[in-house]
């Protein structure tokens, strides 16, 4: 029988992406990676069953089923091919959790390109659906990888556009946006300050506040009273480990 | 006894529209622009695709959700434009030959949303200039690409959009599963993607199909809803079993993950590009390709 005090990172990462889909209720749960993927999946198993969620490959599986095996079994409830996923982005009922090769102060994400777009040191993803994401609903991100290459004073190109963008844009083009949550192996983050700059929501078990501010290159806010990011239940890591990853793929994005 | 007759007198009557990869790229010319159907690398046709590569035709604009098409036509020199909601392998996140083709600057490029290219592609078949939505505000979609301009609701809330203009494509290229001889295709996936709107968007429209089967058979295999692509909407037909390898083409087949390494392993490699090209690309016919596939295995 596994305790709250064995969980590693990776399972808390995957907790603390579930909590991000908390409140959200019955709308289409769209994390993109490993452990996003497995904390929607972890929340509708618990804590949000009312959310749907998607398979990427067209279909609404109703069960929770494992990562990583194509033939794991599918109780279907309905039909979202691709023209029908940009249609429900549109409608606003959607959460995307995204990745971030680069994210700044005010949720500004860069998932397109590194340096000039027009010639780039290096081609990334591309906009992908970000511009269409962050402007209709609700969007948060994982961040593997929490450095200073990552969390950047400015992004090389605003794939998502964060706060101070938004500002700039104004009511009526923003009120369907927000920044929920970010999410990184060193703690989560959100941007409930008053100028909507990223605020430490909590750290960690086992990193320091000193850790998070210098793998960061801009100035967090709630330093000086952050939370420890909740441990796993029982329940949860029986969860994760016997049902939705039995496999350990979500380990594969710590390195 | 007498609808039956009728009904095989009236297919009977229907044009024949069959012609080889090497004909429908006769009908292709320098500088077009060319839409591709499927997504990623899902459902591509890509005997029209090594068709195009083996021929002269040059500084074609392509518009697609990108796979290996746009990979492929970049590293033969093919493009001066891409047009492109991503250009990925779907297994390989980012398609190598296109990465390199951006890094070096080698072609120009129009990135948009993934859904305000639908939106593009839409307003094409639909024949009106734009389609507009909120998509873009804020990013820098619009800093990337400047000639796209915003529209005002002419309604009381007088909000700002933007406004996704119609892709108009001289051509348009689509794999289906099956289809019969006058150009009725049928998808037997999860997927249609976008490729009705393809079709609809251009002034030609060519469907590579793994089998062409009489009229009266279309619905042996799947029900009515997947007969998404009228004849009306089509110009020649090529029945290319196998057409979308190595991109998948359920129910016929999976991708061949195996030969995707292997191609894109030659973005890395001028070597191994060149042997990749003779062996497989070099192949002066579809039917040809497939024999070098049998080869390898």
């Amino acid at each position: 029988m596994s305790t709250p005090a064995e969980a590693t990172i990776d399972e808390i990462c995957v907790v603390a992406c579930a909590e991000a889909f908390r409140g959200d209720g019955e709308i289409l749960c769209n994390p993109i990676g490993t452990v996003p993927i497995v904390g929607g999946r972890l929340a509708r198993a618990t804590f949000e069953p009312d959310l749907v969620y998607t398979d990427t490959v067209s279909v609404l599986p109703a069960n929770n089923f494992p990562v990583g095996d194509p033939d794991a079994p599918k109780v279907v409830e309905s039909w979202v091919p691709y023209r029908t996923v940009f249609d429900i982005v549109w409608s606003g009922k959607r959460h995307v959790m995204m990745g971030a090769s680069q994210i700044d102060q005010w949720g500004n994400q860069n998932i397109a390109a590194i340096g000039d777009f027009r010639q780039p040191k290096a081609q990334l993803l591309g906009l992908r659906g970000a511009p269409g994401n962050l402007i209709n609903h609700t969007t948060s991100y994982w961040v593997p990888n929490h450095s200073t290459r990552s969390f950047v004073t400015s992004v090389d190109v605003v794939s998502g556009p964060g706060y101070d963008r938004m500002r700039e844009l104004g009511a009526p083009g923003n009120r369907y946006h927000e920044v929920r949550r970010v999410v990184s192996n060193l703690g989560v983050f959100d941007f409930q300050t008053d100028d909507n700059r990223m605020r430490i929501a909590s750290i960690h078990p086992g990193v320091t506040v000193e850790q998070v501010v210098e793998a960061t290159a801009f100035e967090l806010a709630g330093t000086d009273d952050a939370a420890e990011t909740r441990l796993p239940t029982d329940e949860e890591l029986r969860l994760i480990r016997e049902v939705l990853d039995p496999g350990g793929a979500r380990k594969a994005e710590f390195r | 006894m007498r609808g039956r007759f009728w009904a095989r007198a009236i297919v009977a009557a229907m044009v024949d529209k069959r012609m080889t990869e090497d004909e429908v790229v006769s009908e292709l010319k320098d500088g077009m622009t060319i839409g591709i159907g499927g997504w990623g690398s899902r459902r591509k046709p890509m005997s029209l695709v090594r068709a195009m590569l083996r021929s002269d035709l040059k500084d074609l604009t392509v518009v697609a959700y990108g796979g290996p098409d746009i990979g492929l036509l970049c590293a033969a020199g093919k493009l001066r434009r891409a047009v492109y909601g991503f250009v990925s392998l779907d297994s390989i996140p980012l398609e190598p030959h296109f990465r390199q083709a951006r890094q070096s600057g080698a072609i120009e490029f129009t990135e948009l949303d993934e859904g305000a290219f639908y939106l593009g592609l839409m307003a094409a078949a639909h024949r009106v200039p734009f389609y507009p939505t909120r998509a873009g505000l804020g990013s820098d979609m619009l800093t990337m690409n400047p000639e796209l301009r915003t529209v005002t609701s002419p309604y009381d809330d007088g909000e700002e959009l933007v406004a996704i203009p119609a892709f108009r494509l001289d051509a348009a290229l689509i794999h289906m599963n099956r289809a019969d001889a006058a150009g009725n295709g049928q998808f037997l996936g999860p997927d249609l993607y976008f490729d009705d709107l393809f079709a609809m968007a251009a002034d030609k429209t060519y469907l590579s199909t793994e089998k062409i089967v009489p009229t009266e058979n279309l619905l042996d295999e799947g029900p009515v809803h997947t007969l998404r692509i009228p004849r009306i909407f089509t110009d020649g037909v090529v029945e290319a079993p196998r057409g979308a390898h190595f991109t998948e083409c359920p129910p016929d087949y999976g991708r061949d993950e195996a030969f995707q390494r292997e191609y894109a392993a030659t973005a890395r490699d001028p070597e191994a590009w060149e042997a990749f090209r003779s062996t497989y690309l070099d192949a002066p016919s579809h039917a040809e390709y497939l024999k070098a596939l049998e080869a390898r295995s």
